[in-house]
Formats: C-alpha cells, structure tokens, sequence
C-alpha cells in the first residue's frame, strides 16, 4: 500500500512539474541563443490567462493552448527586437515586460476569476499506462504532460544532433565565429528566442489548462523566477534543468507531506524550504562531484556539466 | 587562384587604415605581408577574406570582380582567413567546430565528419582530440582545427594573421611544414607578420606595408636590411646591449618547492644579481610562470625559502613584495595587466598613492600627459586602454611602474610588438638596468632571450635547467634544450 503511495506521488511531482519543464527548457533555447528573456514571470501569468480565457471563449483546448505559445512567443519577440533591432539593454526590456506582463494578466483576465472552464482530458496511454510502476507514474497523464517528454528529448536532440542545434549553440557563445561561418546570427536569435517563449507560453497553459485549473489573480505568480534560477543551476543543460523541475516539484510536496507531521513548526519553513534544499542540492551537483567522477563515465559528465553561453546578453553587429 | 587587388580603401572614423593598397597574389606559393604594427594589414586581410567591406577598390579572382558581403561568401568563392586570436567557438568541441559552417542542414554527420577530421589531421601530422573542448587546447592546436576546417571547406587561398604570436617553436615547425606543403598542392598562401625572420625563412615573394600603402614588393631571397627600409622608411641600427657591473645579490631562493594541481616543482633554487637580467625559456606551462610568480609574491611557496635584499619572503604577500620594489608585469595586458573600459588617466588616479579619497583629477591628468609624451604612447589621457595597440598598452603598462625598483618581472615583454616597439621597451628596460634593478623575463623568441639576458634558465615539464651564461648558447640549443634535453 505504501509502495502504490509512492507511486502516486512520484505521478503527482511528474505532472505538477510539466509547467516548470516548458519553462525552463523554452528559455533555455532562448539562452544558448544569447538572449535572456527575463520577463519569464510576466508572460506566464499573461499566457496562462489567455490560453485559460481562449480555450473557453472558443470551446476548443487546442486554441487555448495555441493562443498562449503565440503570447509567450510574442512576449519573447519584442526582448529579441528591443535587444537586436533598438538595441536596448535586455535586462531592462524584460523586468519592464514582467511588470507590463503581470499587470495586463490581471487587468484582461477579471471576468475569468474563478470562473470554471476547460482542462485536459485525462488520457492514460493504452498498454504503456499498465506497466507496473513506470506506467502510473509517466504514462497515466494528459496530453501536455505527454508533451512535456518530447519537449525535455526533442530539445536534447536538437542541441546535440542536428545542424540546426549547432549552430544555434555556436551563435549563442561565439557570434563573431558564427558570422564568421556563414550563419545569420540575428535571424537564428530572433528564431529561437521567440520558439523559447512560444515553450514558456505553452508552461502558461499548462498551469492554467491541467496543472492549476483555471485563473485567478497571481495565478502563477513566483513561478517564472522559479523557472529562471532553473536554467541557471541546471546549466542550461535541458536534461538537468528538467531534472531541476522534477526536483522542485518533489521538494515542494515533500514539504506538503511532512507538514501535518510537524504541527509545531511554522507552516513557512515548509513553504521555503524547497528553495532552500533546491540550492543546496544544484551547489553539489556544480561543484567537485562532476570532476571526482571516474574516468570512464565521461558520457555522464558531459551529459550533466554546463556553463553559461560566453555569448549571452552580448549584442552582435557585423561590419 | 589568382587574386589581384585595385586600390583598396578602408577608413575607420579618421584612420585610413587602407590608403590605396593593390597587389597580387600568386597561385601556388606563399606571399608575405609584412609590416609594423598599425601598417594596416589586418585590415587588409579581414577585407580579402569578407570580415570587413572595403570603402573603394575592387577585388579580382582569377580576373572576374568579386566582392564578399560575408566570410561565408568568401569561403563559398575560396577565400578562408586564419585570425590572429582563433576565430572558433571555445564552448564546442574540435569536431563540433569543424563541423559548423559546413552548408549541410538536417541531423549531423559526426561519423563522416570525424572520419575527415582525421583524414586531414594526419595528412598534416595534426593530433588533434575530436572530443576535446577547443577551450582545452593551445593556440597552436586551434590554428591547426581552423586550417583543417577551411580545408575542408575547399579553400584555395588561405590567410594567416600573424600566426606565430603564442604558438611554441615545434608547433611553428610543423605550421611551417604545413604551409610550403599546402603552397606545393597549389594553394595560395597569405603570411601576414611583422616578423622579418619568418618571412624571410618562409615567403617567396613579400608585399610591404607602410602607413596603409603599399611600400614595395621584393621576391625572394630578400635582404633584411631592405625589408627594414621598406617597412620603416629607413634602417634601424642595432640596440647595443652595455653592459653594466653587476650588484649584490637580490633574490635568494633555496630548495623551493611550487605546487599547483597541474604541476609540482621541486629543489628550486635561484640566485639573481642587482642589474642582471635572466631570461627563462621553456614551452609555455612548463613551470616558469610558476617561478616568475612565486619571485612575484603571487604564487605561495609550498616549501623552501625566498629573501629579496636580505629579506626573507618566504609567507609574505604581493604587498609586501611590492614595497621591496618587486612589480610583475604580466603576459595578458589587458585581463590582468590594465583594466578595460577606464582611461589612461583613470589608471593614473588609481596608482598614484597621493591620491586621496576624492580624486583630483587635475594631478591624474597632469600625470598621464606626461607619461604619454615620456613613453611615446599614441592616446591621450581620454583614450580607453583596450583601444590602444598592443605596443601602446605595453608602454603604458611600463609606464605605470615606479621609478626605482629592485625586481622586474615581465612575461613575454615584446609579444606581438613589432621590431620597433620591441626595440624601444628593450632600451627601457636595459636602462632600467643602470639602477640596479634585476630584471626576471620569459619569451618564446629564442633570438631576444639570447639578446638580452645575461644568464638563460630552460624549463620543461616543471624542471628547471641551470642558468646557463647567454653567451653560452644559441637559439639552436636552447630549442634542443627547450625539448626536454635539460642535461
Ligand atoms: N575596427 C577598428 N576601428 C577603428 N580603428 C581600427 C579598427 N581596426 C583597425 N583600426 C586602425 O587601423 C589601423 C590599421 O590597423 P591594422 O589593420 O590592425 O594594422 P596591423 O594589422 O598592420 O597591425 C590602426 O591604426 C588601427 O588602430
Ligand atoms: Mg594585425
């Protein structure tokens, strides 16, 4: 019995983190490009609302969700022009956009407060949901979560195995080299800065359409910044940044379960606790661990390690 | 290829860094570019190769007028430019670098592609890690991915900008090896340098620059005393080196031991004299930076003892080094040895000890009017550090060092300074010498260790030679020595 508990809130942490893995593998794309969308926390609020507001309005789950990865793609869109076309500091263009974001979410999304709508259809994977403990815990799922998988893998092979993820890569930490090569540096940012946001959005709608029915005010509140540390801790690795999701995820109803037991104990320490951990455990995994590993498992620390793209937030003309 | 230019012009603001430069290259052989620092001849070869546009001027290939908007476009026509500082991606590995810019699109080839990468690294006698991070490798090993790539990417004319600056003397050899090879297949080969040496060992034919003109051309074999005239206008006559009555003894250090987690050192010991000048000699990491360093107060002494004047050193710090006049003027100008982004006068007000806490800047900029006039720096007190040129940076970098000091220690002084700034921080620093002021320095330029020091110390893999009188040896034998045959 308390195995299948387990198994259930392993399921649990797999499906709430799902928002988190769009997110923080979407800005991860936007990185290794070189840009930092830092209005993360705005355009998740904002995509939330609408995916939850255009999936009622148009009775369709699947305008919903489209709706909110062109918000968040658009969001993303206009960091990549003020930082390319106006040449503007990104910084600054995103914590402005967070603000705009955030206060636009509550302003247009008031007649959808706690008002009941859509969500996605529980949809348990035929045959894959009934292997013994891996079938509840990954395939008994809806379809964004499902999605989230592809996003975490698909990303992987891009980075890794195609043309494309090369060169996005050389872009993002040697633009001049990448010029020098032949590659059209400020299309390749615009490309992939936007298809990161449009990932972000697709994080909205997940919140708002499987993970946190509906909208409210602050609906998501926290969460982008949640999702930007991600990426950094994670190295702007895909695979580690999904691992960060899945471990905030697990921090976080850890603290929920152990709560009830500690009646004494402030019920904030639960609440930030996660966070604590989630930097404490991200300090190891950066640390000597990696270094001290043997030998043959080089796979495995080429898979984990990371470091910042030595192009990000740097602006690129060629003359 | 044949490629013809016809009066190229490039101007940056004020600077006419192209002042009507035509030539030609000739097919299948290796031409020099030669030409002090400032000539022009980056410029020049960053417009041959697509990374600049030319203000006016046409470019030939084979008679038909091309112009590039991009290196890419270059390359496509065959064209490929080796920069000075290895234009790769450091992040990527070996053969993710040479992969990129291969026009291909879809999923990666690595198979192919690898197996090419060491078709051509062996054709070559390369041994380059196709896994390795490029972060990881030297300069020389970076040159030799980016020619292979170029290579590969069917380039008929390459371009080498200054491609001996920071490279060791077997990988000079082989880069050598490589380019007449190249030059026999057919390739044209571009050798911009400011180093008559090399260009006489190497070209058969050179282009001088002067001042973004064209000062001549000569074929080979040339005359040094021509190529001079050419690029200076008129010859230089030779440094004499006077020699000055040694002092005490200054720096005493015994049984020093130096670890790092690369390399430990043991059982070194080293005794410099007030006004000599020893030069250190060795591949680069084979322990005389760690040696300078540890002279410097910089690197902790993991045993043994140190006194400078009679002092002992052994745990003190950089500080304390410094009040004995001990300074360290390190390799990497503008990382460790200025601070980009601030002016000249910004240095001035952050070294001058009469500075109080509110700057008067009148003193700062008093100061550096002087220094700059005093060391011939082309800049004004204004002028950001990371705009100078190197030899400019260099200056000023002496020109910030206290009058009288007991201990110089310089890493690669004259790197990448052409023959007349090498000259002119030389006569400064032999000055120097006439105060009593010892002077510690490493160089890959055999010819300037043998010039200038008075006794030559070889390391290899962290093994320290004994200092060896400099009119006791040759470049030669400290090349043989430099490859690990210490005696
Ligand atoms: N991007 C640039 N902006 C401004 N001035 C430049 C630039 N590049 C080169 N220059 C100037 O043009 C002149 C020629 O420089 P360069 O071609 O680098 O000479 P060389 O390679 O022969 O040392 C120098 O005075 C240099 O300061
Ligand atoms: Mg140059």
């Amino acid at each position: 019995m308390a195995n299948s508990l387990l198994v259930e809130t392993i399921a649990s942490v797999i499906a709430s983190a799902a928002p988190l893995v769009f997110a923080g593998v979407g800005e991860t794309i936007t990185e290794k490009v070189g840009i930092t969308n830092l209005s993360l926390d705005g355009s998740i609020l904002l995509s939330a609302m609408a995916g939850f507001a255009a999936a009622m309005l148009s009775g369709s789950l699947l305008v919903g969700v489209i709706t909110a990865m062109l918000v968040g793609a658009l969001v993303a869109g206009i960091v990549a022009t003020g930082s390319i076309a106006l040449r503007q500091d990104q910084v600054a263009v995103g914590f402005v956009l967070t603000v705009l974001c955030t206060a636009l979410s509550s302003f247009l999304g008031k007649p959808y407060v706690r008002v009941p709508g859509p969500s996605m259809p529980h949809l348990p994977i035929p045959y894959l949901a009934d292997i013994p403990v891996i079938g509840p815990i990954f395939f008994n799922h809806d379809l964004l979560v499902y999605l989230s998988y592809v996003v975490i893998f698909g990303t992987v092979f891009l980075f890794n195995r195609t043309q494309l993820g090369l060169r996005l890569r050389a872009v993002g930490e040697r633009p001049e080299a990448a010029f020098a090569r032949g590659i059209n540096v400020n299309r390749y940012r615009y490309l992939f800065t936007c298809l990161g946001g449009a990932l972000v959005g697709l994080g909205g709608a997940t919140f708002s359409l499987s993970v946190k029915l509906g909208w409210s005010y602050q609906h998501t509140a926290g969460f982008g910044w949640i999702a930007l540390a991600i990426v950094i801790f994670g190295g702007w690795n895909p695979l580690r940044v999904a691992l960060g999701a899945y471990l905030f995820g697990a921090l976080n109803s850890l603290a929920s379960i152990l709560q009830p037991a500690f009646p004494t104990v402030p019920t904030q320490v639960f609440q930030t606790a996660p966070f604590a951990f989630m930097i404490l455990t991200l300090l190891i995994m950066n640390g000597d661990v990696l270094e001290r590993l043997p030998r043959g498992s080089r796979w495995l620390r080429k898979l984990l390690q990371g470091q910042a793209p030595a192009g990000l937030g740097k602006r690129f003309q060629s003359d | 290829m044949f490629i013809e230019l016809e009066n190229i012009h490039k101007h940056f603001g004020r600077v006419h860094a192209n002042a009507g430069i035509s030539l030609t290259v000739p097919e299948g052989r290796i031409m020099g570019l030669l030409g002090e620092n400032g000539a022009g001849k980056t410029t020049l070869a960053k417009i041959l190769s697509g990374y600049q546009t030319h203000d006016a001027g046409t470019i030939y290939l084979d008679g038909k007028q091309a112009s590039f908007r991009s290196p890419a476009e270059a390359i496509r026509a065959g064209i490929g430019m080796l920069h000075q500082d290895p234009l790769d991606v450091p992040a990527l590995s070996v053969l993710e670098n040479f992969e990129l810019g291969g026009l291909q699109s879809g999923l990666r080839k690595s198979r192919a592609s690898a197996a090419r990468l060491q078709e051509l690294c062996k054709r070559f006698g390369f041994s380059l890690d196709a896994d390795a991070a490029v972060s990881s490798l030297t300069i020389g090993e970076r040159q030799q991915l980016e020619i292979v790539r170029l290579l590969d990417q069917g380039v008929q004319v390459l371009i080498l900008d200054e491609p001996t600056t920071g490279i060791s003397s077997p990988q000079k050899v082989l880069l050598f090896r490589t380019l007449h090879r190249l030059a026999s297949e057919g390739i044209s080969i571009i050798f911009v340098s400011h180093k008559l040496d090399e260009v006489e060992q190497l070209c058969s034919s050179v282009t001088v620059l002067r001042r973004g003109q064209v000062a001549g051309s000569l074929e080979s074999p040339f005359s040094p005393a021509d190529l001079v005239l050419l690029m200076f206008g008129k010859a230089l006559d030779i440094t004499e080196r006077p020699d000055v009555p040694l002092g005490d003894s200054l720096v005493e250090l015994r049984d020093g031991t130096i670890r790092t987690y690369r390399l430990t050192m043991d059982h070194l010991t080293l005794e410099l004299r007030a006004g000599e000048v020893v030069g250190l000699a060795g591949l680069e990491g084979s322990g005389q930076q760690l040696l300078m360093r540890a002279c410097a107060g910089i690197q902790p002494l993991a045993g043994g003892t140190l006194a400078i004047a009679g002092q002992d050193m052994t745990r003190k710090n950089y500080r304390e080094f410094a009040r004995l006049g001990v300074r360290f003027v390190p390799a990497a100008r503008l990382e460790e040895g200025l601070i980009s982004g601030m002016s000249i006068r910004e240095h001035y007000a952050l070294i001058d000890p009469n500075q109080g806490n509110v700057i008067a800047w009148g003193n700062a900029q008093t100061q550096a009017a002087e220094k700059i006039s005093e060391y011939n720096i082309v800049g004004s007190p204004d002028s950001l550090v990371q705009a100078l040129s190197g030899g400019n940076q260099q200056r000023l970098l002496l020109a910030m060092l206290p009058e009288k000091l007991a201990l110089l220690i310089l890493e690669h002084p004259t790197r990448g300074l052409d023959i007349g700034s090498s000259r002119w921080i030389w006569e400064h620093l032999l000055e120097r010498r006439l105060q009593g002021t010892a002077i510690l320095f490493t160089s890959t330029d055999l010819d300037e260790l043998v010039k200038y020091s008075d006794r030559v110390i070889v390391f290899s893999g962290g093994m320290m030679s004994a200092p060896t009188p400099a009119s006791q040896v040759t470049s030669e034998s400290l090349g043989y020595m430099i490859g690990g045959n210490l005696r």
